[in-house]
């Protein structure tokens, strides 16, 4: 007992501690309330440190189907997590109540539940000296008062647009609007206070082409931080029924070794399977293609993949990552070198090496373009292959790169599409995939935490018919 | 009234001071004129996971959840809106909220008395506390002795990781045609992943299963040893495997887990909710011949203890076993209330959420085929060239174009009726409304999964079961690198 009491003398005292930026409205207070209780009680349990995230949102979507709304939904969502340590044990709990009560046996089932852990030497806060001390404003945060008629009436405009759009249009999914916002907070017993606000609003469409067996579906959306930001509905609407359009009167694709392009919306998830080979929790358990890449040559010289953790307005967008660790830019891969991993505290201790900021991932993640061309005139440098604007399942290995996915997309011939096809895979291995990119288009896909343009790989072996 | 409901009324509803007198005014509330249909769904959700690594327990963590979804249908649409707290001001602005999907919503009318859990009051596990039902020491041991039975299994195990979980989900669904009715899910998870490793190579094993049981299952079964010898089993087969073929080709499929190919391929082409609208290539065919007489497919919630299994369904309905698909011919559709009631059809006990804070869907609960008359060793044998793929790691369906995918992680090459060599993972790749009428032999060796699944619609995620038997699909496109 005497040697926890010393331990919490060494802590600041409460006062000292600030929120920044400062909580602006009751919501806010609240919210770090509900921090500030889990904290103190879990060094009142003993626990040596202890971390806290608690939330709060809110939102509501509609949907509208044959020009009729078809759902309306409101949602609002709060949750505390905690995590004790007892010097390198661990223990986590996370409610929806926050009563006091509610709140206290929480932390007491964390600290509960860490005496059946075991030590891990890994295991901890983040060095203090990399917790984030600046918090800009990464202008995130445009609260939408959208009303349930205005809403009806946008979802509307977008759907009649599609259908609006062409006779063959049969069918439609409907159009949804949706838009949310949400307070953060993060805090620790080392003192880190960081409060993180944002917004979230999106607009999508699907309608379905042909009849019987002959039926196919495509989609379209736009997403932003703040509602002026959304492309029109009529826009959406239109560009849903162009993309669903083409996929009209598909053939099965023939089986062989072929160029393929990427269309952007596809293109960003060879980001998402990098992002997976290069996150410490795999690589410290060597389950990673990319393991002990570091200074390898692992994309063609000229390929660079960036995070911009602070591009305002945009969606993967934070001044702090996870564990309240600063966030900063910086290349992953350079001149098709991988620069280094991403980890958070524990995976780098594991790695031995400094966390990256990177818990809860790698923020706007970007491949440049290597080309001013887009997906028309890479399409003529290819001449002869594959364009893919759909892929389903989950045939991506990250242990051993092997890839291997359901496809959907276009023939290619004489650099022009000749006719969609539908019902093939596309397969490699990513290590040679990465290796085999030989153009990166500038029709980059903005809206998300992935961002890539069209992207060209040399040869990809196609199982169809 | 029954335990179950007494149970749940005194851990959800009390403590918010909530009786019947509160749940028909909220109905009330709901049922303004042209609303068809209200309901409340209240929720009380504990979970704990456990996790080992590199030989210790690295991590442990509870969570709580609870709250109430509020739901008003006026034909077609549906309002929905939830509350995480259990108090009547809190529920009363739900509703509010909810029901304004009835144009011109107006005076409340009184809903009828309720009616505590009516037909088919028939239970498919036990209401137990899988998370007390073991001291918390005893779980770590579990946990310890997998990793333990991993390592020994051979030299070449690199990593073991051994995870273990449980829940506990007390819901109470109260109707506006008077239905009241309560539901205590347990359900109980192990998972086992190895990475061996061989001259420079790596590759990854992985075995698991559960149900709604105590973890007393898995000792009582000896699961913390199969599972880790398994996992370590696949993981080194996949160390010998070549890479898969390219193209089309028969395909022959191992019973039990590799039924995920009538979950995608079939199963979510047979929701409701697709078909009303005509949105799925199955849509309007039913009394039509869309697999090959062989075959008969099911969805069965009424199993005890299965993963998949439920008592009844998020909106009270008893469970079933519903007939999808009889010797070949479409029988009949997954229904939920509303999308029953648009198609005048019977609810079949599909109607599913994954918390209070989603709206119900059509979703399926343990889908599978029944047996067929042949040995699983003479439809190998019948295989001249061909792929024979025993485990699998998920699939996906374009509900619309009837395209659908499923990813090996175990399967072989079938040379001259003999299984040869092992395989890399491949995505195979198919046409639902017609994947069934090539199959041409069925085994006698039905099996259901070891309780694995999870399955994702609308980005609500609940856990589902699947099975079947030894199948032989006549020509299937095999998503490999060898051409």
């Amino acid at each position: 007992m005497k040697h926890m009491k010393d331990t919490k003398d060494k802590r600041a005292p409460q006062a000292n501690r600030r929120w920044q930026p400062a909580p602006c409205d009751e919501v806010e207070r609240n919210l770090i309330a509900v921090a500030e209780l889990a904290l103190s009680h879990a060094a009142d349990l003993g626990a040596s440190t202890a971390a806290v995230s608690v939330g709060q949102g809110q939102g509501m979507s509609l949907t509208v189907r044959h020009g009729e709304v078809e759902t309306v939904e409101h949602n609002r969502d709060k949750s505390l997590g905690i995590t004790v340590y007892f010097e390198h044990r661990s223990g986590g709990a996370s409610t929806t109540d926050f009563a006091a009560a509610a709140i206290r046996q929480s932390v007491a089932s964390a600290c509960e539940i860490a005496k059946f852990t075991e030590a891990d030497d890994c295991n901890g806060l983040p060095e203090r000296a990399l917790l984030a001390t600046e918090f800009p404003d990464l202008n995130l945060f445009h609260p939408w008062a959208l009303s349930m008629q205005q809403a009806g009436e946008l979802a509307a405009e977008c759907e009649s647009a599609a259908l609006r759009h062409d006779p063959r249009i049969s069918n439609t999914e409907g159009a949804t609007i949706a838009s949310h916002q949400e307070v953060d907070v993060y805090a620790n017993s080392d003192g880190f206070r960081g409060l993180e606000r944002g917004s979230q609003h999106s607009l999508s469409c699907s309608v379905i082409v042909g009849e019987g067996n002959a039926m196919q579906r495509d989609y379209w959306y736009d997403a932003a931080r703040a509602a002026a930001d959304l492309s029109a509905p009529r826009e959406v609407g239109e560009t849903t029924a162009r993309r669903t359009l083409r996929r009209l009167d598909a053939r099965k694709a023939r089986s062989g070794e072929f160029p393929i392009i990427f269309e952007p919306l596809v293109a960003v998830s060879l980001l998402s399977h990098l992002s997976g080979a290069i996150n410490g929790a795999n690589l410290y358990r060597n389950a990673s293609f990319l393991l002990d890449k570091i200074g390898a040559q692992i994309f063609p010289a000229g390929v660079r993949i960036h995070e911009q953790p602070h591009l305002p307005k945009s969606a993967g967008a934070a001044a702090f990552d996870g564990e309240g660790v600063a966030t900063r830019a910086r290349d992953i891969v350079a001149d098709g070198v991988l620069q280094g991993y991403a980890l958070n505290s524990y995976t780098a201790r594991k790695l031995g090496a400094q966390t990256t900021a990177n818990a809860g991932g790698l923020r706007n993640l970007e491949i440049e373009a290597t080309t001013a061309d887009d997906l028309q005139a890479l399409s003529r440098q290819m001449g002869r292959g594959l364009v893919v604007s759909e892929l389903i399942g989950f045939g991506v290995n990250t242990v051993t790169g092997d890839y291997s996915r359901g496809a959907f997309g276009f023939w290619v011939d004489n650099g022009e599409i000749q006719y969609p096809v539908q019902e093939f895979t596309i397969a490699g291995n990513l290590s040679q995939m990465f290796r085999d990119i030989a153009a990166v288009g500038a029709d980059t896909e903005r809206r998300g935490n992935l961002r890539a343009g069209s992207i060209l790989l040399n040869k990809m072996t196609v199982a169809g018919r | 009234m029954s335990q179950r409901l007494q149970i749940a009324r005194h851990t959800l509803l009390e403590p918010g001071g909530i009786g019947d007198r509160e749940i028909n005014q909220l109905l009330g509330r709901l049922m303004a004129p042209k609303i068809d249909y209200a309901d409340l769904y209240f929720q009380y959700s504990r979970h704990e996971s456990w996790a080992l690594e590199e030989g210790i327990v690295k991590a442990a963590s509870y969570s709580l959840a609870q709250g109430a979804g509020v739901r008003a249908v006026s034909g077609d649409k549906t309002g929905f809106a939830y509350s995480d707290e259990l108090r009547l001001s809190a529920l009363s602005e739900a509703a509010t909220a909810a029901r304004a999907i009835a144009r011109n919503p107006s005076a409340a009318r009184a809903a009828e008395g309720l009616q505590r859990q009516p037909r088919g009051n028939v239970r498919r596990y036990q209401p137990i506390d899988p998370l007390a039902s073991i001291p918390n020491q005893q779980k770590v041991d579990l946990l310890r002795r997998a990793e333990k039975i991993a390592r020994a299994a051979d030299p070449r195990v690199s990593q073991v990781m051994v995870s273990l979980s449980a829940s506990q989900d007390t819901i109470v669904v109260a109707r506006a045609d008077g239905l009241l009715a309560a539901d205590i899910r347990p359900l109980i998870r192990m998972n086992v992943t190895v990475i061996v490793a061989q001259h420079g190579r790596r590759e990854q094993g992985s075995c698991g299963g559960g149900g709604r049981y105590a973890y007393g299952y898995f000792t009582d079964h000896q699961l913390a040893d199969e599972y880790p010898r398994e996992a370590v089993r696949q993981a080194l087969v996949q160390l010998e495997a070549r890479a898969a073929p390219a193209g089309e080709m028969t395909v022959v499929l191992g019973p039990g887990w590799p039924g995920i190919l009538l979950h995608e391929a079939i199963g979510h082409g047979l929701e409701g909710d697709f078909n009303r609208k005509g949105t799925s290539a199955f849509s309007g065919r039913l009394g039509e011949q869309v697999a090959s007489e062989l075959c008969t497919v099911v969805d069965d919630g009424t199993l005890d203890n299965r993963r998949g299994s439920l008592s009844i369904d998020d909106e009270g309905e008893p469970s079933r076993n519903t007939v999808l698909i009889e010797n070949g011919i479409l029988k009949g559709y997954m229904q939920d209330q509303l999308n029953a009631r648009l198609m005048n059809a019977q609810p079949t006990g599909n109607g599913r959420r994954e918390s209070f804070a989603h709206p119900p869907l059509p979703r399926m609960t343990n889908t599978y085929m029944l047996n067929g008359p042949h040995h699983p060793q003479e439809i190998l044998a019948s295989v001249d060239n061909g792929l024979y793929a025993v485990n699998f790691s998920g699939g996906q369906v374009d509900i619309t174009s009837g395209k659908f995918v499923f990813s090996t992680s175990e399967a072989y090459r079938v040379e001259r009726g003999k299984v040869t060599y092992p395989v890399k993972g491949a995505t195979l790749i198919g046409n639902g409304p017609e994947v069934l009428s090539q199959v041409s032999m069925l085994g006698n060796d039905l099996q259901l999964d070891s309780g694995v699944g999870v399955c994702g619609k609308d980005g609500q995620s609940v856990p589902v079961g699947v099975g079947q038997p030894t199948m032989k699909i006549d020509k299937l496109t095999v998503g490999g690198v060898a051409l």
